[in-house]
């Protein structure tokens, strides 16, 4: 029922100095937003967003951090196989709006590519914020580029590419500028202080806002109870990973605190 | 009319969440209470927080689940926070489950329990998938067992004192009565079985991380069962009948075996938090149909 299912990688593609981006043949039917869970045996199995999507190929990009990611992009090459479980999760809901609005931060950028991807196939009117430590750290221009997204912003906190600065500044520029008259939904994943900030902006101007929140994951089905959120308890794999930015900030946790793979509070 | 007693205190419905099944936060098991639990059993913790064994750590099979999370806790001093917590802002009660890695440890941290003051300690000597750093479950053996529940009692106070069995050893019932002769106050039965094993056929190899882990899940059901028959014979202490519990007719056979409470844990899998709901209406209605005002009148019915 839920054994991972063991796919062959397609292709790799190195998108940034610290992210390579693995292609599999298969039509998962996810929905932007959601998650698998990536085995690599014999070392560990960790949550992945789907990033780039279609009916014969899903895409899901990793970034080298620590000891699985490691090994993954050390080991898998071109023919080997990883296995995935999932999709799981909540998903980006844009069937209400006119402009979707995404805001992506470092590896947070996939699930909003997926969102973008399906949103443009929707007609939707689209912007993309990405914003990364600098020019190497962008990611996946070529596929924005392929959607046709005309309005890709970019910032960098050295100024390499783009506006100098942090992706909530030119937020904040647009949802001061925002057209009323169309229903706008502001989508956001990356670190957790910009989640942070987009959320409170989008309150602040009175704009909807989704945010997809990240926590340590064991069973992806929402049994263990290791991804709950304080206060609510709900849990981030099963409630999430996407909610609302209005129910993001209700959490004490929110940019405050995580909790390890033991459980422990970490500040 | 689901209203239960289970020894000093009453439940508004007799289905507990079973230990280490969204029980690591405050938060979380309070929230399992709004879907309809009589009580709550916190993650099984003991005196150092545990990062416990890698994923894949949990996975679902056809007929039931397969886990070996490795016994992993934040540890006594933040799990007594989380209970306290919990205590603060909810009335339902809360059982706190713990282990050690010792005779003493078991000792020192029901000590510390005491602080938080849960409604209840169940003891955990029965978790199967620590074997390669634990060795045999405690509970396996009468002498250790003893042993422990006296330690454990000796350092309670006046909370009652539930042992969480496994299906395994000497026997069962063999087990509960070496329990209920020590001074244990229940008997929680089971813990997961096996353990057991499942090995992926594309990649060959076993899928857990551990390479083996617990059964629970409605492939346990009839352990379960016949577990819970055989502890009631054995002794008069209350029983928690905890294993595969996903339908009202189930938990029903719990009941008609012996349970005073019933353990739900692997459902929610299943059935989603909905569950307990679902399980609590399914029961009423059962009683309902039959005739009967409350659950005692069926209790251990199937032994008559
Ligand atoms: C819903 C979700 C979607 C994600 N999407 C992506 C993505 O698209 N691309 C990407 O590069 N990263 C993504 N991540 C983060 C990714 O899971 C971690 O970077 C990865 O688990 C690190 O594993 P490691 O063994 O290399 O690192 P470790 O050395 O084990 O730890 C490094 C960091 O990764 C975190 N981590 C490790 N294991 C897990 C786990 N099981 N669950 C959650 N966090 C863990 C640790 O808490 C730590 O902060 C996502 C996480 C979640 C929860
Ligand atoms: C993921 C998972 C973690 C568990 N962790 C614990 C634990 O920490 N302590 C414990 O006493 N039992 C633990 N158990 C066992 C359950 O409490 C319960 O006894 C068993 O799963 C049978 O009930 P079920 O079929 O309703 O899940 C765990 C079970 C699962 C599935
Ligand atoms: S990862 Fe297990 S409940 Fe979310």
């Amino acid at each position: 029922m839920s054994m991972p299912i063991v796919l062959k990688v397609s292709a790799i593609r190195k998108d940034s100095k610290n992210v390579k981006t693995y292609v599999f043949q298969h039509d998962l039917r996810a929905k932007p937003g959601q998650f698998v869970m990536v085995w690599m045996p014999g070392v560990d199995e960790v949550p992945m967003s789907i990033g780039w999507q279609t009916n014969t190929e899903f895409h899901i990009s990793i970034a080298d951090v620590g000891e699985c990611t490691h090994a993954i992009h050390e080991q898998i090459k071109v023919g080997d196989r990883l296995g995935i479980r999932g999709p799981y999760g909540t998903s980006f809901e844009f069937a209400d709006y006119d402009y979707i609005i995404g805001v992506g931060g470092g590896c947070g950028t996939p699930p909003i590519l997926n969102l973008v991807q399906q949103a443009v196939k929707a007609g939707k009117k689209v912007t993309v914020i990405q914003g990364a430590r600098s020019k190497d750290y962008l990611l996946f221009k070529d596929l924005f580029n392929e959607l046709g997204i005309p309005d890709l912003k970019c910032t960098t906190d050295d100024g390499s590419e783009g506006t100098k600065g942090v992706s909530t500044d030119i937020l904040k520029e647009m949802l001061e500028k925002l057209d009323k008259s169309k229903k706008t939904c502001v989508y956001t994943c990356g670190p957790e202080i910009m989640m942070v900030k987009v959320a409170q902006l989008c309150e602040e101007y009175g704009v909807d806002c989704q945010v997809s929140l990240e926590r340590y994951m064991k069973c992806g089905f929402g049994i263990c109870g290791q991804c709950c959120m304080d206060d609510s308890g709900i849990r981030l794999c099963k409630d999430g990973p996407v909610i609302s930015g209005k129910l993001a900030l209700q959490h004490p946790e929110f940019g405050k605190y995580h909790r390890d793979q033991a459980g422990v509070v970490i500040k | 009319m689901i209203k239960t007693r289970l020894l000093n205190f009453y439940l508004k419905s007799p289905l507990i969440l079973a230990s280490g099944i969204l029980g690591l936060t405050a938060s979380s098991m309070k929230r399992v209470i709004e879907f309809g639990a009589g009580a709550v059993t916190s993650k099984s913790f003991n005196k150092d927080w545990r990062t416990g064994h890698k994923n894949p750590s949990i996975v679902p099979f056809e007929h039931g689940m397969l886990n070996a999370v490795g016994l992993s806790n934040p540890g006594l001093d933040e799990m007594i926070k989380e209970i306290q917590l919990y205590k603060e802002e909810c009335d339902t009660p809360i059982i706190a489950s713990i282990f050690g890695r010792s005779i003493e440890e078991f000792g020192e941290v029901t000590r510390r329990t005491c602080e938080a003051e849960p409604d209840m300690i169940e003891v955990n000597i029965s978790c199967p998938n620590v074997h390669s750093e634990f060795g045999q479950p405690f509970g396996d053996s009468c002498p250790d067992t003893a042993k422990i529940v006296q330690i454990v009692k000796e350092h309670a106070g006046n909370i009652p004192v539930a042992i969480k069995l496994g299906p395994h050893g000497p026997g069962i019932g063999v087990i509960a009565k070496v329990c209920e002769e020590n001074g244990a106050d229940a008997i929680t039965a089971i813990n997961t079985v096996g353990p057991g094993m499942l090995i992926d056929i594309d990649v060959q190899r076993p899928v857990l991380s551990n390479l083996t882990g617990g059964i629970s899940g409605p492939a346990i059901l009839p352990v379960a069962v016949k577990s819970v028959y055989e502890v009631y014979k054995n002794v008069k202490i209350p029983i928690i009948g905890t294993g595969g519990v996903t339908k009202p007719s189930d938990a029903i056979q719990m009941i008609l075996a012996g349970s005073t409470a019933i353990g739900v844990g692997t459902a929610v899998y299943y059935e989603g938090i909905e569950v307990f709901r679902k399980l609590n209406e399914g029961i009423e209605k059962y009683l309902l149909e039959k005739g009967y005002k409350s659950i005692e009148q069926i209790r251990g019915a199937a032994h008559e």
